[in-house]
C-alpha cells in the first residue's frame, strides 16, 4: 500500500513522510458552501441548526474548548439560551474561602466544557479512540469542511476482503478506512425548531457550517474588511500610478 | 530641499503643473487616510480583549461578614472593599459636615443599604492599595482607610479628608441579588 | 557632497549639530540614481516595507503571545478570536513571512540576472546574503511559535541537522533544545531569537544601504554612471515608483490576507503539537523547499547537510564564479538562457523539495541538485570566458536613448 512507503531514514533523518493520498482514498465530495468567494458569508439561520446538532450529539463525546459560551450569540442564541448552555455542565473552580476546590456551573465567560476530564477519560469511554477537540477541525484537515462533510457521509460497509477491527467502523474518507466513531448521522437525527426538513444531507451540512465558524469566527468580518480595504488600495494604486507617470513625464 | 522636490514646483504656472499638484493633493490626502486607518487595528488591539471584557462581573456572598469585618474581592483586576460597617461608623459618615470634605458627598448617595460599603480599593492619588480591611491594620485619623504610600486618609464612608489624594474611594456599580449577595460590575 | 541649505532654522540648528538633516536628504531625496530602473528594481524597497510589516506586526502579537508548551497553541487562538483585531494581525504576519521570501527571491534573481554582485557591489552582495540566511532563522523559529504540529516537528527535523556533524553532534543539538527533546526551553529560547533577529536583520539593511549608497545602484543595462546625465534624483522619481510598487503589492498581499489566509499554511500546524506523534506527511514552508529537495537529495545525513548549507554558502563566491566582464544578462545572450534555466532549476528544487522523497521524485532532485552546483561552480566560470557578449552602449543615458528609439 502506498501510505506504507516510508522514506528510507538516511535521507529523512527521521522524519516520516507518506504521500499527499494518505486518506481514505476516495474523492472528496466538494460541497457549496454559503461563506465561499470574495461575497460569501455565514448563513445564521444554518449555524443555529447546526449548533443544536453538535450540542445534542457530537458534545457527548467532543470538545470545542476555543468557543466560549458567550460566543454563541454570534450565531443568533439570545443571552439566555447561552446561559442555559453553559450551565448544563459544571466545571472545576476554587478554591474557595475554605480552601476546597468545588463545581459550579458553566457561565457565559467560560469557554465550552469538554465532556471528558482528561484524554485518558476520553479514551476510556471510547473504546481507546480519543475524539478530537472539534474547535479547528475545518482548517486541520485538508480540504477542509468538505473534507469534514464528507467523512460523515463516507461511512459504508467495508469491502468483504478488508479486515476491520474489532469496534472500528469502515469510513472511504477517514485515512487507514477505519475509525473510532460510529456513524452519526441520520435523517431526522434531530428535530429543527425552524422547521426545516433535518435529512441527512441537510444535517451534515448544517454541522459543518457551525464546525466552520467555530474555526474560523472572523470569517465574516474578515471579508467584508477585505472587500472595503481591497477597493480603497485599489483607487490608491490608481492615484499612485495617475502620478507616477505625471512625475515621470519630463524624464529621458 | 531639493530643486526637484514636487512640492516647491511653481502652481498653476501651466496645466500640466497644476493638474500635477491636484494628483499630489489627492494622492497624499487618500494615502494619509489609509494609514491612519491602517494604524487603528495596531492601536485597537492593545485595548481589552473579548474575553477580558467577559470577565467584567464579580458575585460576593456577603452572608460571611460580620459587622465591623470587611471583605476584599477581586473585580476587573482589582481591589474591591466590601465593609460590614458598625453603627457608629454608619452615624460618623453620616453627619460629617459637607465644608469638612474635600470631595463633598453625602454618605447615602454612597451605599445603597447602610450598614455595606463598597469601594474600589485603589487610592486616588497614585494608585496603591490604602490599608484598613484587616482588623490589625492603621485605619487613618477619620477610621475608614490609610494609604501607607503617601498618606491620604480615608473616612468611614471611603472619602478622602486629609493627605495627597484628590477624590473619594469610587464606589462601583453594584447590585443586590439578594439581602446576602451582591454582583459587582 | 555639499550640505543642503535648510531654510527651517530649528532643522538648520540641528543639523549644524548632528547632520540627520543632510545624511536624510542625501541618501532619500537627492541622492543620485541610475534613470533607467526597470520594475525588477521595486522589489527592495518592497522587502524593506515588508520587513517593517513584519516588525509592527510581530511587536503587538508578542504583547498577546504566550511563550509555554502549555499556553503558547491556545494563546494564539486568542489572538485569533478574542484580541481585537488579532486574526488580522496573526494572518498580516503569517503571509508577511511568505511575501517578505517572495520579494527577496525576485530581488535576489534580478541581482543574478543583471549581474549586481559584481565589482564593486560584491558586500553589498554579501550583506543581501546575511540578510537571507538571518530572514531564514527567524522565519524558522517563527513558525515554531504556535506550537502546532508543524511547529513542533519542523523544530524537531531542523534541530536534528546538527546531529550530522561528527563527535560534537549530539552535544550541539542537546545545547539547541536546552533539553533532550524540543520542549518549554526550546520554545522560550526561540521565542527570545525571534524578537531579537528581526532587529538585527534590520540592522544589516542599514548597512545593505551604506554599501548601496556607496557603490551606487546597478542598472538595467549593467553599465556604472559616468555623469549626472545618467542619473535623476530618488526623490520625487523614486518615491513615486516605489509607492505604487506598494500599492500593488499591498493589493496582492492583502488579497491573501483577507481571502485566501492559510494558502501559504498547512492544515497539521492547528492541531495541537503533539511530541508523541508524527504526523504522516511533513514539509517546511513554501521558501526552504528547494534546500530541503537539495538535503534529501544526498543519500549521506553529513552529505545532505554539507549540500544544503553549501548551497546557500557558495553564493558568497558569485561575484568571482561569474568570470564575465559584461554585468547585464542584457547582453550575454549564452548567459541569458542557462540563467532562466538556472531559475527553472530553483523551480523544480522547490517543487521535489514539498514531494515525498520516493519513485521518481527522487533522480529529479538529484539532477536537479548537480545542475544548482554545476551551474554555480562550472557554467559561470567557463560562460565568462567562452560567451561574445553583445555591444554595449555608450552610457545609460545612451541605452535610455536607444530603448526609446
Amino acid at each position: 500500500m502506498l501510505r506504507n512507503v516510508l522514506i528510507p531514514a538516511a535521507l529523512a533523518f527521521g522524519l516520516a513522510s507518506a504521500p499527499a493520498l494518505a486518506s481514505g482514498g476516495a474523492h472528496l465530495d466538494k460541497q457549496s458552501w454559503s461563506w465561499d468567494g470574495l461575497f460569501g458569508a455565514y448563513d445564521k439561520a444554518q449555524m443555529k441548526r447546526g449548533f443544536q446538532i453538535f450540542h445534542e450529539v457530537c458534545s457527548n463525546c467532543h470538545g470545542l474548548k476555543l468557543v466560549a459560551y458567550r460566543n454563541l450569540k454570534e450565531i443568533g442564541l439570545s443571552e439566555d439560551e447561552a446561559k442555559a448552555v453553559a450551565g448544563e455542565r459544571e466545571v472545576k473552580d476554587g478554591p474557595n474561602d475554605e480552601g476546597e476546590m468545588f463545581n459550579r456551573p458553566g457561565k457565559l465567560s467560560d469557554r465550552y466544557i469538554p465532556p471528558f476530564a482528561n484524554d485518558q477519560a476520553a479514551r476510556v469511554s471510547n473504546n481507546g479512540a480519543l475524539p478530537p477537540d472539534l474547535s479547528l477541525i475545518t482548517k486541520a484537515r485538508a480540504g477542509g469542511p468538505d473534507y469534514v462533510y464528507s467523512l460523515l457521509m463516507g461511512f459504508e460497509d467495508a469491502p468483504a476482503d478488508y479486515k476491520l477491527n474489532d469496534g472500528m467502523n469502515y469510513n472511504k474518507i477517514f485515512p487507514g478506512n477505519q475509525i473510532g466513531m460510529a456513524p452519526q448521522i441520520s435523517d431526522d437525527l434531530v428535530t429543527y425548531a425552524d422547521g426545516t426538513k433535518a435529512t441527512s444531507h441537510q444535517l451534515t451540512m448544517d454541522v459543518v457550517a457551525f464546525l466552520n465558524w467555530a474555526a474560523e469566527p472572523e470569517l465574516d468580518e474578515r471579508k467584508s474588511m477585505g472587500l472595503k480595504t481591497l477597493i480603497f488600495l485599489l483607487v490608491l494604486t490608481g492615484l499612485f500610478y495617475a502620478l507616477k507617470r505625471k512625475i515621470w513625464a519630463d524624464v529621458h | 530641499m531639493s530643486s526637484h522636490s514636487i512640492s516647491a514646483a511653481p502652481s498653476g504656472s501651466s496645466q500640466g503643473e497644476s493638474r500635477r499638484d491636484f494628483l499630489l493633493i489627492a494622492t497624499s490626502a487618500v494615502g494619509a487616510v489609509g494609514t491612519a486607518l491602517a494604524l487603528w487595528p495596531f492601536v485597537h488591539s492593545m485595548n481589552p480583549a473579548a474575553d477580558t471584557l467577559a470577565l467584567s462581573t464579580t458575585e460576593v456572598d456577603l452572608s460571611k461578614v460580620a459587622e465591623g469585618m470587611a471583605v476584599t474581592v477581586t473585580w476587573q483586576g482589582k481591589p474591591v472593599f466590601v465593609r460590614h460597617r458598625t453603627a457608629d461608623e454608619v452615624k460618623a459618615a453620616e453627619e460629617t459636615p459637607m465644608a469638612d470634605l474635600r470631595d463633598p458627598k453625602a454618605d447615602k448617595d454612597r451605599v445603597q443599604k447602610a450598614q455595606w460599603l463598597i469601594l474600589i480599593g485603589v487610592c486616588t492619588h497614585l494608585g496603591c492599595i490604602p490599608l484598613g480591611q484587616k482588623a490589625a491594620d492603621p485605619r487613618g485619623d477619620f477610621g475608614g482607610w490609610f494609604c501607607p504610600c503617601h498618606g491620604s486618609h480615608y473616612d468611614t464612608s471611603g472619602r478622602i479628608r486629609k493627605g495627597p489624594a484628590p477624590l473619594n474611594l469610587p464606589v462601583p456599580k453594584y447590585t443586590f441579588l439578594t439581602d446576602t449577595s451582591i454582583r459587582i460590575g | 557632497m555639499s550640505a543642503p541649505a535648510f531654510d527651517n532654522k530649528i532643522i538648520k540648528w540641528i543639523d549644524e549639530r548632528i547632520p540627520l538633516f543632510t545624511v536624510l536628504e542625501h541618501s532619500t531625496s537627492s541622492y543620485p540614481t541610475p534613470k533607467n530602473l526597470n520594475y525588477w528594481w521595486n522589489f527592495g524597497s518592497l522587502a524593506l516595507f515588508a520587513l517593517v510589516i513584519m516588525i509592527m506586526t510581530g511587536i503587538v502579537l508578542a504583547m498577546n503571545y504566550t511563550g509555554h508548551t502549555s499556553m503558547a497553541f491556545d494563546s494564539v487562538e486568542r489572538i485569533m478570536r478574542d484580541v481585537n483585531y488579532g486574526w488580522l494581525l496573526r494572518y498580516l504576519h503569517m503571509n508577511g513571512a511568505s511575501f517578505f521570501f517572495i520579494c527577496v527571491y525576485i530581488h535576489i534573481f534580478r541581482g543574478m540576472y543583471y549581474g549586481s554582485y559584481k565589482a564593486p557591489r560584491e558586500i553589498l552582495w554579501w550583506i543581501g546574503l546575511l540578510i537571507y540566511l538571518a530572514m531564514m532563522a527567524t522565519a524558522f523559529m517563527g513558525y515554531v511559535l504556535p506550537w502546532g504540529q508543524m511547529s513542533f516537528w519542523g523544530a524537531t527535523v531542523i534541530t536534528n541537522l546538527f546531529s550530522a556533524v561528527p563527535v560534537v553532534g549530539d552535544f550541539i543539538v542537546t545545547w539547541l533544545w536546552g533539553g533532550f527533546a524540543v520542549d518549554n526551553p526550546t520554545l522560550n529560547r526561540f521565542f527570545s531569537l525571534h524578537y531579537l533577529l528581526p532587529f538585527v536583520i534590520f540592522a544589516l539593511v542599514f548597512l545593505h544601504l551604506v554599501a548601496l549608497h556607496t557603490s551606487k545602484s546597478s542598472n538595467p543595462s549593467g553599465i556604472e554612471i559616468k555623469g549626472p546625465q545618467d542619473t535623476i534624483p530618488f526623490h520625487p522619481y523614486y518615491t513615486i515608483k516605489d509607492l505604487f510598487g506598494v500599492g500593488v503589492f499591498m493589493v496582492v498581499f492583502l488579497g491573501f490576507v483577507f481571502f485566501a489566509p492559510n494558502f501559504f499554511g498547512e492544515p497539521d500546524n492547528y492541531i495541537p503539537a503533539n511530541p508523541m506523534v508524527t504526523p504522516p506527511h511533513i514539509v517546511p514552508e513554501w521558501y526552504y523547499l528547494p534546500f530541503y529537495a537539495i538535503l534529501r537529495a544526498i543519500p549521506d545525513k553529513l552529505g545532505g547537510v554539507i549540500a544544503m548549507f553549501g548551497a546557500i554558502l557558495v553564493l558568497f563566491a558569485l561575484p568571482w564564479l561569474d568570470s564575465s566582464k559584461v554585468k547585464s544578462g542584457r547582453f550575454r545572450p549564452v548567459f541569458k538562457w542557462f540563467f532562466w534555466l538556472f531559475l527553472a532549476d530553483c523551480v523544480v528544487l522547490g517543487w521535489i523539495g514539498g514531494k515525498p522523497a520516493e519513485g521518481n521524485y527522487i533522480p529529479i532532485g538529484q539532477a536537479a541538485t548537480a545542475w544548482y552546483f554545476f551551474h554555480l561552480l562550472v557554467v559561470l566560470p567557463l560562460l565568462g570566458r567562452l560567451e561574445k557578449p553583445l555591444a554595449l552602449p555608450a552610457s545609460i543615458s545612451a541605452s535610455v536613448l536607444k530603448e526609446k528609439a
